[in-house]
C-alpha cells in the first residue's frame, strides 16, 4: 500500500508543518493537510497529529481538540485499525480521546522543558519501531513542553507493562533507563505509549523535529520509516 | 433557566505540583500554618432549562465529557434558578 499521510491542523497546532515537511521533502512520500472542521480524512492512510497548543490548552491539553468535527473521523480511523500517531500536543488529543489511556499532568518541575533527550525504545515489533536499529541502545529525539508528565492507576499501569503498550522510555545515551534523565515526573519514565491493538502511538518527543541532517539529528525518520515500511511491505 | 457553578478538583490521589508551588510562596510570606494547597478550577455557565432534573443531567454530562477527566479531576456543582 502506498503510504498517504495526513497531518491534521487544529487552531494552534505549530509542529503541523514539521510534520509536512519531514514527510514530503525528507522522505519523499504523499502528505495533505486535514483541517480540523472536515470529517474527512482525504484517504490518508496514516494520521499524523502534530505538535502544538491545541485552542490554546485551555481547560486541560487537548480536551477541547479532541471535540473538533475531524476527531470523529480520525477515532473512526483509529477503531478500525488505522495507524495514528500523535506528538506531544497530539498525544495530549488522543489521550483525552481515549484512544490511549492515561493524562499528562503538569510537569513535576512546574517548568517548561525543552531539550534533548534520549529514549530506551521498550518494544521493537511495533509498526512504529521496528526500523529502529538493534544496535542502537537509544534514540535522540527533542522534547518541549510543560504538561508530559504521564500518569494513570496503577491497574493501567499493569496493563500497558503486561500487553508491552510502553513503547518509549526516557533514558541515558546508553538505553538505561534511570530516574536521573526523567525530564518531566513520568510514571515509569513513559515517554510514549501504543493502545492495546498496537495501531495508535503516542509520544511527547517530537521525532519530527530529528530527520533533517541539517539540524544535526536524524534519530526520528527510524520512526516514520517504520510506518513507511509497514505500509509497502 | 438555571446558573450552574462547578468546582472542578483534583483527585486527592494525584500530585498538584502547581499547588507545591504555590504553597512554597505562601512560606516565604511567612504563612507557616498553611498546608496543603491544592488548585483547582472554578467554572459558570446558564443552562437554558426549565426543569431542574434536565439541568443537572446536562451539567453532569458538560463535566464528565469535557470540563472533568475522570482519570485524575473530580467535580461538584450547585445549581440556581434564575428568574
Amino acid at each position: 500500500m502506498k503510504p498517504k499521510f495526513g497531518v491534521v491542523v487544529f487552531p494552534g497546532s505549530n509542529c503541523d508543518h514539521d510534520a509536512y515537511y519531514v514527510i514530503k521533502k525528507i522522505l519523499g512520500h504523499d502528505v495533505n493537510f486535514l483541517w480540523h472542521k472536515e470529517n474527512n480524512l482525504n484517504d490518508s492512510n496514516v494520521i499524523i497529529l502534530p505538535g502544538g497548543f491545541s485552542y490554546g490548552d485551555y481547560l486541560r491539553t487537548g480536551a477541547i481538540a479532541r471535540f473538533s468535527p475531524i476527531m470523529n473521523s480520525v477515532i473512526d480511523f483509529a477503531n478500525k485499525g488505522g495507524i495514528v500517531i500523535g506528538i506531544c500536543n497530539g498525544f495530549q488529543i488522543l489521550l483525552e480521546a481515549g484512544l490511549l489511556p492515561g493524562v499528562m499532568l503538569r510537569n513535576i518541575s512546574l517548568q517548561f522543558v525543552c531539550k534533548d533527550v534520549y529514549l530506551s525504545t521498550e518494544n521493537r515489533r511495533t509498526i512504529f519501531t521496528e526500523q529502529i536499529p538493534f544496535d542502537k541502545k537509544a534514540i535522540k529525539i527533542p522534547i518541549a513542553h510543560g504538561e508530559g508528565n504521564y500518569f494513570a492507576s496503577e491497574d493501567v499501569l499493569k496493563e500497558l507493562q503486561d500487553n508491552d503498550q510502553i513503547v518509549f522510555r526516557y533514558s541515558d545515551s546508553n538505553g538505561n533507563v534511570i530516574d536521573e534523565v526523567n525530564p518531566n515526573g513520568s510514571l515509569l519514565n513513559i515517554a510514549g505509549i501504543i493502545n492495546h491493538k498496537g495501531n495508535v502511538l503516542g509520544m511527547m518527543p517530537h521525532p519530527e523535529r530529528a530527520c533533517d541532517s541539517v539540524l544535526g539529528k536524524t534519530d526520528g525518520q527510524f520512526i516514520f520509516k517504520s510506518i513507511i515500511n509497514y505500509l509497502t511491505n | 433557566m438555571f446558573r450552574a457553578k462547578v468546582i472542578i478538583k483534583r483527585r486527592p490521589s494525584i500530585l498538584d505540583p502547581q499547588g507545591k508551588a504555590v504553597e512554597k510562596g505562601a512560606q516565604h510570606l511567612g504563612l507557616t500554618n498553611i498546608k496543603n494547597t491544592r488548585i483547582g478550577k472554578y467554572i459558570e455557565f446558564d443552562v437554558l432549562s426549565e426543569n431542574r432534573e434536565e439541568a443537572e443531567k446536562e451539567v453532569n454530562e458538560y463535566c464528565n465529557k469535557l470540563l472533568a477527566n475522570p482519570i485524575m479531576e473530580d467535580y461538584e456543582f450547585t445549581l440556581e434558578e434564575v428568574k
